[in-house]
């Protein structure tokens, strides 16, 4: 066997690895309420704890957010500032509908995810008639506009800064309190594998593949006949209804609407996790989501523990706000860290196997290893 | 008829404030390709220490005032130009990552601002002058709104000037045409990159204090909130524009204003569909180059 | 012009005055210039050749620094290859891209005062003098907007551009391209008449251009060199030109373009859509 059939056969292999280690990893954190684990410093504490799994669940529904996020900007190279909108939209619908009607929770659901993909079909007809810099622009009017919307409760429904909470009325008995949050978590982690498959399924499909081609060049597309705008199109309203569903997900675990979540900074968290993680990386996505909001759990704990109230002003200042950690550590990350996490790992990985690093020489250790894996 | 010219004259004033943001933000992108998020950082930064200088002085005082604005003005600069040097100009050409590193500077500026001024807005002791309303034609105008007309119109003069009369303002001028021939002159056109944030920043932070004048007071937001219309502006009047970004700040204040008071407080939802009309009508905005 | 200028003193140099060695270049990730390596003589003019889409001008624009690019570049027998555009230029490298790129917004003489240079190798007096002789047109269009001149007129801003400074070496592309015949020889006459004082790397498809301006020839076919002589030689081989060049220089009508060669000329729509699709073969 030459090196490169070892390649062809260390792929398929891997290929077939990684559903199978996919599968075990969600079996692993769907037994996590039934488990006694804890992370000191991670986490709040053990994992059958309700502090601890809202926590958890929260961690996979921004991981599902970042996840439709990545396949705007990841898979099709459109840089949205208003995704937030249509996470928004489906927080906000659903919580009106179960509000103003007394339709039960799925088919409300149901009529969320259709008002959803016709705002992100409204909306996306008319920002992609623009691109680069000018899309990014004008998603975020969008989204200011629909952020407007909710703070200023304009016709009565969505009660302004207060936010609205949930009505609990059409709601199983089984996703409300605290006593059930292990099964909110497992609606969150259910949420999270349908966004992650439908992300992987249209990253493999044609249209995917054209998306991917459009990021990189678009006039090329369009000369050997494809359609860029109807596959930017289809993408944007995919990722935007994966963004509603999350919503409605995220309005069950927190049981109420707040219109933070309708607003541009929401949006930018979303872009700082999914670079975070790594631009174009699934799994990049889902850690730099998950880190994200650990580190904004944790750093607003240290920003109102004694340790740091102790500390002279010149320091306490900046360690007591997370948002200015954060934002320090994206730009560093934008700085230094090229690829994010998932480029970081994957050159540590490669540097540990003793092959080139990606972009360097043509590697020949790497076949050769590959060779022994198969 | 005096409701109307109210309207409209504070309309043109908030429109001044409007183009003070955006004509930094369209000669930057017009340059540079680059969106820059921080811009609004600049603006919040100059309200602070302008108005921090007024009060060494005199709040309220017309020298304070002066003082204000252009302690204002110089504060943006400073960290306009520190900006363009030390975050934008490592990542040369790579416009996304410049784009996100302004996005990543002002989710932690304005965290830090809040830091260090608290969250909330502050009250401000304005100019006496500066508070009261004079009549124009029956309607009683805040004389903020004349303020914010005279500096917008004296920075938009100052730029056309300098771009037109000046050899770093020929480069810009050609920058925004062609970048790539501009340095196959020999000419080494990241120096124009740092004066155009220098001046955008300028212009943002004399902004910051006009803005505290007009609303009487300062806080860590008053940057971002004016940053969204600015984009909208800048989209609207043609990316890379001056004189569009100039039209386009006036009749979005103007159409917000009258929005505002005759159709039940939907300035803001107006502005949004008027950026979706343009949009549909014409991409490229109104003055910008038809690609 | 040649009176006035230094260089003409200046004993003939035995060495080239540009060489690139290895030279490959990417756009937008697609390799576009594979391994590409050739002389420029002191003297003269070399003909940078080959069919369109094949990398000349990303040949000219790596070497000036304007695209990704990694090899060898030698000015003068120094290494200018880590250098950036300007720095090149101020080396003593002229300009002259294809499509002109003139600034359409600014006037000609905004667009002339742009390539000046100040300080202490700035711009000298006799030079602008010197171009100012040459294009007697531009004076008189001086406050003209660069945008609403013709064809011929904005190359001429461009040449006038590259000559307002003393350089080693022109990198000219293009310069007839999409001229009318008469057009084309003035053209030409001005690069013949800048010729005198500096060598010039042509890239150019009109042969009969080729054949007044040109002394050697380097021809490149998917981004790689694939002959180099004197121009002579090569114009003398139909069999070499159909080869190299996929053009029947017999078939040229008597008044000037020749008749594939026009269509190869003025690049037309068709032509992009094939050069992108040449780009998006991978640049072959």
């Amino acid at each position: 066997m030459n090196a490169a059939d070892g390649a062809r056969t260390g792929a398929r292999t891997r290929r077939a690895a990684i559903p199978a280690g996919g599968l075990a990893l969600v079996l692993l954190l769907g037994c996590l309420p039934l488990l006694a684990l804890t992370v000191p410093g991670v986490l709040p504490g053990y994992t059958y704890e309700p502090g601890t799994l809202q926590l958890l669940a929260l961690c996979w529904l921004t991981a599902s957010l970042a996840l439709s996020y990545h396949l705007l900007f990841g898979l099709a190279g459109l840089m949205s500032f208003g995704h937030a909108l249509y996470f928004a939209a489906g927080i906000y619908g659903l919580a009106i509908v179960l509000d103003r009607t007394d339709v039960p929770l799925l088919p409300a659901a149901a009529l969320v995810l259709v008002g959803g993909i016709v705002l992100a079909l409204c909306v996306g007809a008319i920002s992609l008639r623009v691109t680069g810099i000018s899309f990014a622009m004008v998603t975020l009017a969008f989204a200011q506009a629909g952020n407007v919307l909710a703070r200023r409760d304009q016709f009565g429904v969505t009660g302004g800064e207060e936010g609205l909470a949930l009505d609990t009325d059409g709601v199983p008995a089984g996703l409300i309190g605290v006593l059930n949050t292990r099964n909110l978590y497992w609606v969150a982690l259910a949420v999270l594998v349908v966004t992650y498959l439908v992300v992987l399924w249209v990253e493999r499909s044609r249209a995917g593949h054209t998306a991917a081609a459009v990021r990189e060049n678009e006039v090329r597309v369009r000369i050997i006949g494809g359609r860029p705008y109807a596959v930017k199109l289809v993408v944007f309203v995919l990722a935007a209804t994966l963004a509603t569903l999350t919503g409605m997900a995220y309005l069950l675990l927190q049981s109420g609407a707040s219109p933070a979540t309708s607003s541009a900074e929401f949006t930018l968290a979303l872009l700082v996790m999914v670079v975070l993680g790594g631009v174009g990386s699934r799994w990049g996505a889902v850690v730099g989501a998950v880190v994200y909001t650990l580190l904004d759990q944790r750093l607003t704990a240290l920003a109102s523990s004694e340790a740091v109230a102790g500390l002279p002003a010149v320091l306490r200042v900046p360690l007591s706000e997370p948002m200015f950690l954060l934002g320090t550590c994206f730009i560093l990350v934008v700085l230094f860290l090229p690829g994010g996490l998932a480029g970081a790992a994957q050159r540590l990985a490669a540097r540990r196997r003793g092959a080139a690093p990606p972009g360097g020489a043509p590697g020949v250790a790497e076949p050769v290893e590959e060779r022994v894996t198969a | 008829m005096s409701t109307l010219i109210l309207l409209l004259v504070t309309g043109v004033g908030l429109g001044g404030l409007y183009f003070l943001v955006a004509s930094g933000l369209s000669l930057i992108y017009g340059l540079m390709g680059v969106l820059n998020f921080a811009h609004g950082s600049f603006l919040t930064l100059g309200a602070f220490a302008g108005l921090a200088a007024a009060g060494a002085v005199g709040a309220g005082t017309w020298g304070g005032l002066l003082l204000g604005l252009l302690v204002g003005a110089l504060t943006g600069a400073a960290a306009a130009a520190l900006t363009e040097l030390g975050l934008i100009r490592p990542l040369y050409n790579r416009h996304i990552e410049q784009v996100l590193v302004t996005v990543g500077l002002s989710l932690a500026t304005v965290a830090l601002f809040e830091g260090i001024w608290g969250p909330n807005p502050r009250n401000i002791t304005g100019n006496a002058w500066l508070s009261d309303t004079t009549e124009l034609l029956g309607a009683r105008i805040p004389n903020t709104a004349f303020l914010n007309i005279l500096a917008a119109a004296l920075v938009l003069g100052g730029i056309v000037a300098f771009l037109r009369y000046t050899r770093y303002g020929l480069i810009i001028r050609a920058g925004v045409e062609n970048r790539s021939m501009v340095t196959a002159l020999g000419i080494d056109v990241r120096k124009a990159f740092t004066l155009v944030f220098a001046v955008g920043g300028a212009a943002a932070g004399l902004g910051g204090v006009l803005a505290a004048q007009s609303l009487n007071y300062v806080s860590p937001h008053m940057g971002a909130s004016l940053l969204i219309f600015a984009f909208i502006v800048t989209v609207i009047g043609g990316m890379g524009s001056l004189t569009g970004a100039a039209v386009a700040s006036v009749v979005v204040a103007v159409l917000q204003q009258l929005a505002n008071s005759y159709l039940n407080n939907s300035g803001d939802l107006i502005v949004v569909l008027l950026l979706a009309l343009v949009l549909l009508v014409r991409p490229s905005g109104l003055m910008g180059r038809t690609a | 012009m040649s009176e006035h200028s230094p260089r003409l003193d200046r004993p003939q140099e035995a060495g080239p005055v540009l060489s690139v060695r290895g030279l490959s270049a990417r756009i937008a990730g697609q390799q576009v210039v594979h391994d590409v390596s050739f002389d420029v003589a002191a003297t003269g003019v070399t003909a940078l050749l080959g069919r369109n889409g094949v990398g000349k001008t990303s040949t000219l624009k790596a070497v000036m620094g304007l695209i990704e690019r990694s090899g060898e570049v030698v000015l003068d027998g120094a290494r200018v290859d880590a250098e950036r555009t300007e720095r090149i230029v101020c080396r003593g490298v002229g300009y002259v891209p294809e499509d002109r790129e003139v600034f359409a917004g600014l006037t000609v003489a905004e667009n002339l005062r742009l390539a000046e240079r100040v300080g202490d190798h700035g711009t000298s007096p006799a030079r602008k003098r010197l171009v100012a002789d040459l294009f007697p047109d531009l004076t008189q269009r001086a406050q003209q907007r660069a945008g609403t001149l013709s064809g011929g007129q904005q190359q001429m801003v461009s040449l006038a551009r590259a000559l307002l400074n003393e350089n080693r070496i022109l990198l000219v592309d293009e310069p007839t391209k999409g001229l009318a015949p008469r057009i084309v020889s003035e053209v030409a006459d001005a690069l013949a008449a800048a010729a005198r004082t500096v060598p010039i790397l042509l890239v150019e498809q009109n042969l009969q251009v080729i054949d007044r301006l040109a002394d050697r020839v380097v021809v490149i076919d998917a981004g790689r060199v694939v002959h180099t002589g004197p121009a002579r030689e090569l114009l003398d081989d139909q069999a070499m030109i159909q080869r190299f060049l996929g053009v029947h220089a017999e078939n040229e009508p008597a008044h000037g373009e020749p008749v594939p060669g026009a269509a190869a000329h003025g690049k037309g729509a068709h032509d992009q859509v094939r050069e992108a699709a040449t780009i998006a073969e991978g640049g072959e």
